[in-house]
């Protein structure tokens, strides 16, 4: 048997160390059998959940979480996040929580993989940013996403739905501070998810916005932003 | 845009709603699967503080990512328990908390379980029913793996087994486990919310 294929059985159940955890993930990104075998696999895992038995959460957690989502909101001026958490390890798990999400969902598409595989290169990065209990987000108007600013001012976009550059074009990130915009990055666009790391921090009075330019990204935008945060 | 009644939608467009930064949304979810996530994590880590920690940590982490959430490949419910277990296993591996007998019954029903529904109570039955088909190292395999904490090379020792025998254990486990449920899921007189 594939020795991947049943470690798979260690990784749904999380019985696996960091070092095995990383290195079946890296796999992962490139075995479809794998990825279909997880999916499954995950599914009975959540059944063993359901088996746990353990007793019913106090009715504060509900409010608990809800109202630090509300402090969260990408519209309102964040709240400081006081996670009742012992500081050390707590990004670093998070961040591989969260590479769940961000990376081992993906489409598995065949021609997708190339692009999967340069996304996750950064991937550590953003899911840094991303799960950083101190980051504040910031939407975006006019583009279903937002802006993860962790707390030294790295940032993260987080978009969803964007179609893809045209042709010969690419998306180009920009971060303004007092109408001046200066380049931050460019990314292709996906239909499906997109997580992208700025390539410059951005300050508390600094907005974020998009253009479309001409492949390879230009130094001053050309014209008026795409969208940008509010 | 305001959903008013959240109670019809489906799991995944509920992520989806969450997405655009519905409360209301993420309300429902953690209706619906909140207090699943909060036994299984009270039942690896068997502390109220940390168990709670792990779900909040899940949701929130729902809450800014929900965007990147592909459906077609999980169900929405199942993302969210993986990503509570994950937590959970991760906290208390590095509390060391996991007892020496992580199979001592976790303190169900004291104070009313999470299963205030139905279907829920049907689904936990059908589940431990399932498990108790399982051949005894089969499910003491899952059992220590999934609600312990341990991972395959702790079983391995805490076992005396060599690591291949524990990988194919969880493995022949899992995959049996899989056509069990399955089975009675056609068999049933319940339906489950799998699609
Ligand atoms: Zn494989």
């Amino acid at each position: 048997m594939d020795d991947h294929l049943e470690l798979t059985a260690a990784y749904a159940l999380d019985a696996v160390d960091p070092r095995e955890r990383e290195r079946y993930e890296a796999h992962l990104a490139t075995c479809d059998r794998c990825r279909e075998e997880l999916a499954s696999f995950w599914t009975v895992s959540g059944a063993l959940a359901h088996a746990a038995g353990g007793p019913a959460p106090a009715p504060a957690l509900r409010e608990r979480i809800l109202a630090q989502a509300r402090s969260e909101r990408p519209n309102l001026v964040p709240l400081r996040p006081r996670w009742a958490l012992p500081a050390a390890a707590s990004v670093a798990a998070v961040a591989a929580m969260l590479a769940l999400a961000l990376g081992l969902w993906g489409s598995s598409l065949a021609g997708e993989l190339d692009r999967e595989r340069s996304a996750r290169a950064g991937a550590g990065e953003a899911l840094a940013i991303v799960s950083d209990p101190g980051a504040h987000t910031v939407a975006f108007r006019g583009a279903e996403g937002h802006v993860v600013v962790s707390e030294t001012g790295k940032a993260a976009v987080v978009l969803a739905g964007l179609d893809p550059a045209p042709e010969g074009k690419t998306y180009e990130l920009w971060v303004v501070r007092n109408g001046v915009p200066r380049p931050a990055g460019l990314f292709e666009g996906s239909e499906a998810r997109l997580v992208q790391v700025l390539t410059r921090p951005v300050p508390a009075d600094a907005k974020v916005a998009v253009t479309l330019e001409d492949a390879g990204g230009v130094d001053t935008p050309t014209g008026p932003p795409l969208f940008e945060t509010i | 845009m305001r959903i008013r009644d959240h109670a019809h939608l489906s799991d995944e467009a509920l992520v989806a709603l969450v997405a655009r930064s519905d409360e209301g949304a993420l309300a429902e979810l953690y209706d619906r699967v909140g207090g699943i996530a909060y036994g299984l994590a009270y039942r690896v880590l068997r502390d109220e503080a940390l168990a709670e920690d792990a779900v909040q940590e899940a949701f929130l982490g729902l809450w800014r990512a929900a965007a990147t959430f592909i459906p077609e490949r999980a169900k929405a419910s199942t993302w969210i328990l993986t990503l509570v277990h994950r937590r959970a296993v991760d906290l208390v591996r590095r509390e060391e908390r996991r007892r020496s007998e992580p199979l001592d019954e976790a303190p169900e029903g004291a104070t009313g379980s999470a299963e205030d529904n139905a279907w829920l109570h049907l689904e936990r039955e059908r589940v431990q029913g399932a498990l108790r088909l399982l051949p005894d190292q089969q499910r003491e395999a899952l059992e220590l793996a999934y609600y312990g904490g341990f991972t395959q090379s702790e079983l391995a020792e805490r076992l005396g087994q060599p690591l291949g025998t524990i990988k194919s254990r969880m493995f022949s486990g899992l995959a049996r486990l899989r056509e069990l449920l399955d089975d009675s899921a056609e068999r049933g007189s319940w339906t489950t919310t799998s699609s």
